[in-house]
C-alpha cells in the first residue's frame, strides 16, 4: 500500500522565520484570512450559492406579483388559471382510483405555477420562494441571537470566573442537558397554545409571528455556542500578554475588549455558518411538526408538511422546498469549512500539487 | 558492493526542496558526510538549518508531496532513494533507528510502553509474543529503568520525561541498528536529566556497537561523545571536523559565535554573553555570497562568493567554509569567543 | 473506580430532578398557558372547569402538583393519560420503547461501520478524485433534513419504484415487533434505518477523517513509521486507534439523544409508534402527564448516555484514567 501523501509539518524546516518574514508583523490577520478564503474556489462558489437563494428568496413578491401573477397565499380552490393560452382549473375534479377525488395540476414549467398547486390551490413554487424568505429569516436571525447571547454569557463567565462562571455553567448545562429537541418543542407547544398570543407585560406577540420559533430556536442552541467561547475566553485569559496587560493596569473593560474579544471572535465566525445551517434544519423540522412557523406563514417546513398528503400525487409539493434546504445547507457547509480553513491554516493540510518533479 | 572501507553511510550533495504558497524553500542545499562504522556524529545547528530535514530525508521520513529530493543517500553502499517501499521498511528501525525530541508525545498515549517496544520487535524479528515481551523487558533494563518487568506494563504518561526518553532509546535499540540517529533527544529534558541520557546513548553505542548521528543546536551537547562534528547553517554544512579541531581551531565564524555563546566557569566572567547577532535567513531567498555573511562581524569583500566546503586552514579532514585568513583568524577568533570585540 | 460511578449517578439523579422540574415550570406555570382548558372539552361551564381541576389536582399548589404526578409514575405507577382516561402512561412507554430501539440500535450499526469504512476511505484515498468525492457526499448528507429524506425515501419504495423487483417488498408504513415476526420486522425496519443513518454517515465520516488527519500529524505516528510499521499497520494500529476516542465519545452522545426520543421525526414519517412519536402526540394534544414521562425518559437516557461515554473515554484514554 502506498504511503498516504499528506503533508506533515517538516521537522526543522524554516517555514517560520521565512514565511513571518514575508507576512510583515504589522499585517492584519483578518486580511490575511480573507485573502486564504478569497483563493478558495470552492468556498466562494458555496456563498454565491447561498447569496443566490438569498436574493431569490427575498425577490419572492417580485415574482409572485410581477411575473407569475399569483397569489400564494389565500386559497385558490375554485380558482383559473391559463397554461398554454388554455384555461385550466387549479383544482381537478375526477382525480384518484374512483375517479372522485380532487387533484391540484402538476408543474406547468411555465411562469404561473411553475410547480403546480397544492391541495388549496396556491402556486408551489411562489410559496416555496416566500418560504425561503422565513426559513432564512429565522435561521440567521436565530443563529447570531444564539451566538451573541453565547458571546455574552461566554465573555461574562470565562472572565470573571468564580461563582458568576459556576452559575452560568450549570444553566448551560440544564438547557443543554435537556433534549434539544424536546425543549424546542416543549416551549414551542406551550407558547403557541395561547390562541390570543403571548402576553408579556406590555409585549405582545403574535402566535403567527416569527419570532417565537426565531427566539425558540437561538435559545435552544445558546449552550452549544457558548462552551467552546468560553474555553477560547480561558485559555486567552490565561496567556501571557494578558497577564502582561494587567500587570500595566489594564482597566477590565479593555482587557476584555481589546485582548480577549478578538480572539474570541473568530471562534464565532468560524461556527456561524455551521449554525445557520443548524438552525434551518432545526426550523424545517418544527414546522415540518407545524410548531414552528404557524400559517398563514409558510416556511420550507410547512410547506413539505403540505406536501405530505399529496406525495404521491403531487411530489414536487414536497419535495422542491427539501431541494431548497439541501441546497442552501450545504452551501453553508461548504462556507463553513473554507471559512475555517481561512481562519485556521494549521488546522488543514496545505495540499499544493507539486509541478516540479524529481 | 560493501566490502570494509565503504563508509557505513555517505550522504552525496543532498537538497530538499520544498514548494510551498510563498516560494521554494531550500531546506538542505547540498550536504555530504560520511559516517563510519561505530562513530559518534554530531550535526549542530540553530533552527531551520536544516539538520533534522537532512536526518529524516535519510530514512525518507518525509511524506510531503511538496518535498523535492535530490543527491544521493548510500547506506553500506546501496542507494536509498531507489529502495522499494518494503526494503526500505526493513530498513527504518530494523538497520537505522530514530529518536525524536520530545519523548512524551513521540510515544502512542493509548498503548503500554512494553506494547510498543514489542511492536518494534516483531515487526523486524519473527520471534514470537513470548520471546519479544521478554526482549523488552531486558532493553528496558539495559537503559536503566528499574522494576522493567512492571514498568513495562505502564502507560508512557505514567513515565517521567527522561525515563520516556530511555524507553525511546530501548526502542530504537531492540533490533540492534547499525546507526542510531537521535534528533534532539534531551532538548525536551531538565539538565540533569540530560547528562544522563547522554551518558546512556554513549555506554548504550559501545553495548550494541551502532554508529550515532547526534543532532542537536547545542554544541555542549556533542562536546563529550561526539567523534566529529557538523556544523549546519541556513541548510549547508559550514565547518566540518573531528572534536578536539572544531573546539580547539574553529575556522568559522559562526562556530565561533556558537561556542562564544556558551556560558562558561572558567573564563573571566563577561558583561554580556555573547551572541550572534541577526536573524537566521530566509530559505526561499538566501542571500547571495556566503550564507552567514550578514550576521558575520568579519565580512569583507570577497565573502560575496560563496565559499566551498573544502580544507583550509585546520588540519586534514577538518573543512569549512570561510574566506578569512586562516592564520590571521585565529587572532581575531579568540577575541571573539571570549566576548571581547562586540559583534557588529 | 467505584467512587466515581457513584457520584456520575448521583449527578444524574441531580439532573434528572433539575429536567423534571423544569419541564413540570414549562407546561404548568408558563404564563397563559392552562391545561384545563384542553381537558375539560369545548365550552366549558364554570363548574366543569372546576370540576376538572379538582379532579386532576390542578387547583392545588405548583409543588403539590408536581409531587403527586411524580408519586403517580414513579411509585404507583398509574398515572394516566390526559387525553386517553384508559392510557397508563409506564405501560403506554414500555411499549413504545422497543420501537425505538429497535430503529436507533439498527440505524447506528449501519452508520457506524459505513463511517469508519468511508471516514478511511477518504484518508486512505486522500490526494486522489475519491476524497473530496467522498467528502461531498458526506456534506450532501448532513445537508438533508431527515424527515425530507424519509419522505422521498417513501416515494420512491412505496410508489414509484414499488412495482419493481427492487422494492416490491417494502410493507406499508407501520410496524411490526420483532417477537412476533422477524421478517416482516426487518422489511419494516430497513428503510427506515437507511433514512435515518445517511445524516450521520455523514457527519461520523467527516469527524472521522479530520481526526485522523489531524492524528496523523502527531509525533507518535512519525515514530511509528520511523518504526519500520507498514502503512496499514500505522493507519489502523495508531491513526484510527487514537481517533476512536472522540469518534465513540461523540456517538455515545448521539445514541443516548436518539434511544430517548430524538429519533421523532423518522417515526413521524415512518408511522413508527415510538417513543418519539409518542412524546410528539402528547405534546399537540398537551397531554401533559405523557408529556412528563416521555422527557423524563428521554433525559434518563441522554443523562445515562453521558456517563456512559465518560466512563469509555477513560477505557479508551488511558491518560486520563483516575490515578
Amino acid at each position: 500500500m502506498a504511503e498516504f501523501a499528506f503533508e506533515p509539518e517538516p521537522a526543522g524546516v524554516a517555514l517560520a522565520p521565512g514565511e513571518t518574514a514575508r507576512e510583515v508583523a504589522g499585517k492584519n490577520p483578518w486580511l490575511l484570512a480573507g485573502r486564504r478564503l478569497a483563493r478558495n474556489r470552492v468556498a466562494l462558489a458555496a456563498l454565491a450559492l447561498f447569496l443566490a437563494i438569498v436574493v431569490v428568496s427575498f425577490g419572492a413578491p417580485i415574482w409572485a406579483n410581477h411575473i407569475a401573477h399569483v397569489d400564494p397565499f389565500s386559497s385558490n380552490v375554485n380558482g383559473t388559471t391559463v397554461v398554454d393560452g388554455k384555461k385550466v382549473e387549479v383544482i381537478q375534479q375526477g382525480g384518484g382510483a374512483l375517479g372522485i377525488g380532487e387533484n391540484p395540476i402538476g408543474p406547468t414549467w411555465q411562469k404561473n405555477y411553475l410547480l403546480g398547486a397544492d391541495s388549496q390551490g396556491r402556486d408551489v413554487f411562489a410559496r416555496v420562494l416566500y418560504g425561503g424568505r422565513a426559513s432564512l429569516l429565522i435561521g440567521v436571525g436565530s443563529a447570531l441571537i444564539s451566538c451573541i447571547v453565547a458571546l455574552l454569557l461566554g465573555l461574562v463567565a470565562g472572565f470573571f470566573r468564580g461563582p458568576v462562571d459556576v452559575f452560568i455553567s450549570r444553566v448551560m448545562d440544564l438547557v443543554w442537558a435537556f433534549p434539544i429537541f424536546l425543549l424546542a418543542i416543549s416551549l414551542a407547544t406551550v407558547l403557541l397554545t395561547a390562541p390570543d398570543g403571548l402576553q408579556w407585560g406590555p409585549v405582545r406577540v403574535d402566535p403567527a409571528s416569527l419570532w417565537i420559533p426565531t427566539f425558540i430556536i437561538a435559545l435552544v442552541y445558546v449552550p452549544y455556542v457558548y462552551r467552546p467561547v468560553r474555553g477560547q475566553v480561558l485559555s486567552v485569559r490565561e496567556k501571557e500578554y494578558v497577564e502582561a496587560a494587567i500587570a500595566q493596569g489594564a482597566s477590565t473593560w479593555r482587557l476584555i475588549f481589546v485582548e480577549i474579544l478578538p480572539n474570541v471572535i473568530t471562534t464565532i465566525v468560524v461556527m456561524l455558518p455551521l449554525m445557520i445551517a443548524t438552525t434551518i434544519l432545526t426550523e424545517s423540522a418544527l414546522s415540518f411538526l407545524s410548531i414552528g412557523v404557524q400559517p398563514p406563514a409558510a416556511s420550507w417546513g410547512t410547506i413539505i408538511e403540505d406536501g405530505q398528503g399529496l406525495l404521491y400525487t403531487r411530489p414536487w409539493v414536497a419535495i422542491a422546498p427539501g431541494i431548497m434546504i439541501v441546497l442552501t445547507v450545504l452551501s453553508l457547509n461548504v462556507l463553513g469549512d473554507g471559512v475555517r480553513d481561512a481562519l485556521d491554516p494549521r488546522a488543514k493540510l496545505r495540499l499544493k500539487r507539486a509541478k516540479v518533479g524529481k | 558492493m560493501a566490502t570494509d572501507a565503504t563508509p557505513l553511510l555517505e550522504v552525496r550533495d543532498l537538497k530538499v526542496s520544498f514548494n510551498t504558497e510563498d516560494g521554494v524553500v531550500q531546506a538542505v542545499d547540498g550536504v555530504s558526510f560520511t559516517l563510519a562504522k561505530g562513530e559518534v556524529l554530531g550535526i549542530v545547528g540553530e533552527s531551520g538549518s536544516g539538520k533534522s530535514v537532512t536526518m529524516m530525508s535519510v530514512l525518507r521520513l518525509i511524506n510531503d508531496p511538496n518535498a523535492v529530493f535530490e543527491g544521493e543517500v548510500l547506506y553500506k553502499g546501496r542507494s536509498i532513494m531507489d529502495l522499494g517501499d518494503d526494503r526500505m521498511r526493513e530498513v527504518r528501525g530494523g538497520e537505522i533507528a530514530m529518536i525524536f525530541q520530545d519523548p512524551m508525545t513521540s510515544l502512542n498515549p493509548v498503548y503500554t510502553v512494553g506494547d510498543q517496544i514489542v511492536e518494534a520487535i516483531l515487526t523486524h524479528q519473527p520471534i514470537g509474543k513470548a520471546a519479544a515481551n521478554a526482549r523488552a523487558v531486558e532493553l528496558l533494563r539495559q537503559v536503566g529503568i528499574p522494576q522493567a518487568d512492571r514498568r513495562a506494563a505502564d502507560f508512557p504518561h505514567q513515565f517521567s520525561g527522561g525515563m520516556r526518553q530511555r524507553a525511546m532509546i530501548a526502542m530504537a535499540l531492540a533490533n540492534d541498528p547499525d546507526i542510531l540517529i537521535a534528533d534532539e533527544p534531551t532538548t525536551a529534558l531538565d539538565v540533569t536529566i540530560q547528562a544522563q541520557i547522554l551518558e546512556l546513548i554513549g555506554r548504550l553505542k559501545d553495548e550494541f556497537s551502532s554508529a550515532v548521528i547526534l543532532i542537536t543546536h547545542d554544541l555542549g551537547v556533542v562536546a563529550d561523545i561526539a567523534d566529529r562534528i557538523a556544523v549546519m547553517y541556513a541548510g549547508r554544512i559550514v565547518e566540518f571536523g573531528g572534536k578536539r579541531d572544531l573546539f580547539y581551531d574553529p575556522q568559522h565564524p559562526y562556530t565561533w559565535g556558537l561556542l562564544g555563546s556558551i556560558p562558561r566557569l572558567d573564563r573571566p566572567k563577561q558583561d554580556r554573553l555573547h551572541s550572534i547577532a541577526g536573524m537566521p535567513p530566509s530559505l526561499i531567498d538566501p542571500p547571495a555570497g556566503c550564507r552567514f555573511r550578514p550576521r558575520c562581524p568579519h565580512a569583507f569583500d570577497r565573502c560575496e562568493t560563496e565559499p566551498a566546503l573544502e580544507v583550509r586552514g585546520g588540519g586534514a579532514r577538518h573543512l569549512d567554509r570561510c574566506w578569512l585568513d586562516p592564520e590571521s583568524k585565529r587572532a581575531v577568533r579568540d577575541r571573539t569567543i571570549r566576548g571581547e570585540s562586540a559583534a557588529a | 473506580m467505584a467512587v466515581f460511578i457513584v457520584r456520575r449517578l448521583f449527578g444524574l439523579v441531580l439532573v434528572l430532578f433539575a429536567i423534571t422540574v423544569l419541564t413540570f415550570l414549562i407546561f404548568f406555570a408558563t404564563p397563559g398557558v392552562d391545561p384545563t382548558r384542553a381537558l375539560a372539552g369545548r365550552n366549558p361551564t364554570p363548574e366543569t372547569v372546576a370540576a376538572v381541576r379538582h379532579q386532576f389536582g390542578l387547583d392545588r399548589s405548583k409543588p403539590a402538583q408536581y409531587a403527586l404526578m411524580m408519586k403517580r409514575l414513579f411509585i404507583s405507577r398509574d398515572l394516566v393519560s390526559y387525553g386517553n382516561q384508559a392510557l397508563r402512561v409506564v405501560p403506554a412507554i414500555k411499549k413504545a420503547a422497543p420501537v425505538t430501539f429497535s430503529l436507533v440500535i439498527g440505524a447506528a450499526i449501519i452508520w457506524v461501520v459505513m463511517s469508519v469504512v468511508v471516514g478511511v476511505l477518504a484518508v486512505v484515498l486522500k490526494g486522489s478524485i475519491w476524497d473530496p468525492v467522498l467528502m461531498i457526499l458526506a456534506l450532501i448528507g448532513i445537508s438533508m433534513p431527515v424527515f425530507w429524506l424519509g419522505e422521498v425515501a417513501n416515494l420512491i419504495t412505496q410508489d414509484r419504484l414499488h412495482d419493481t423487483f427492487l422494492f416490491s417488498w417494502v410493507p406499508p408504513l407501520g410496524y411490526t415487533p420483532l417477537t412476533e415476526n422477524p421478517w416482516e420486522w426487518f422489511k419494516h425496519m430497513i428503510i427506515p434505518w437507511f433514512t435515518l443513518s445517511v445524516l450521520y454517515i455523514g457527519f461520523y465520516a467527516r469527524v472521522l477523517r479530520a481526526s485522523m488527519l489531524d492524528v496523523a500529524n502527531e509525533d507518535f505516528v512519525r515514530t511509528a513509521r520511523a518504526k519500520g510499521l507498514s502503512e496499514r499497520r500505522v493507519l489502523l494500529r495508531h491513526v484510527l486507534r487514537t481517533s476512536m476516542i472522540t469518534f465513540v465519545s461523540l456517538f455515545g452522545l448521539d445514541f443516548g439523544v436518539l434511544v430517548g426520543g430524538g429519533a421523532l421525526v423518522t417515526e413521524v414519517v415512518f408511522g413508527l409508534p415510538g417513543v418519539g412519536l409518542l412524546t410528539f402526540r402528547s405534546l399537540q394534544s398537551l397531554d401533559l402527564p405523557v408529556i412528563m414521562a416521555t422527557v423524563i425518559y428521554g433525559a434518563f437516557f441522554i443523562t445515562i448516555a453521558n456517563a456512559v461515554v465518560d466512563i469509555l473515554y477513560a477505557r479508551l484514554d488511558p491518560r486520563i484514567r483516575p490515578a
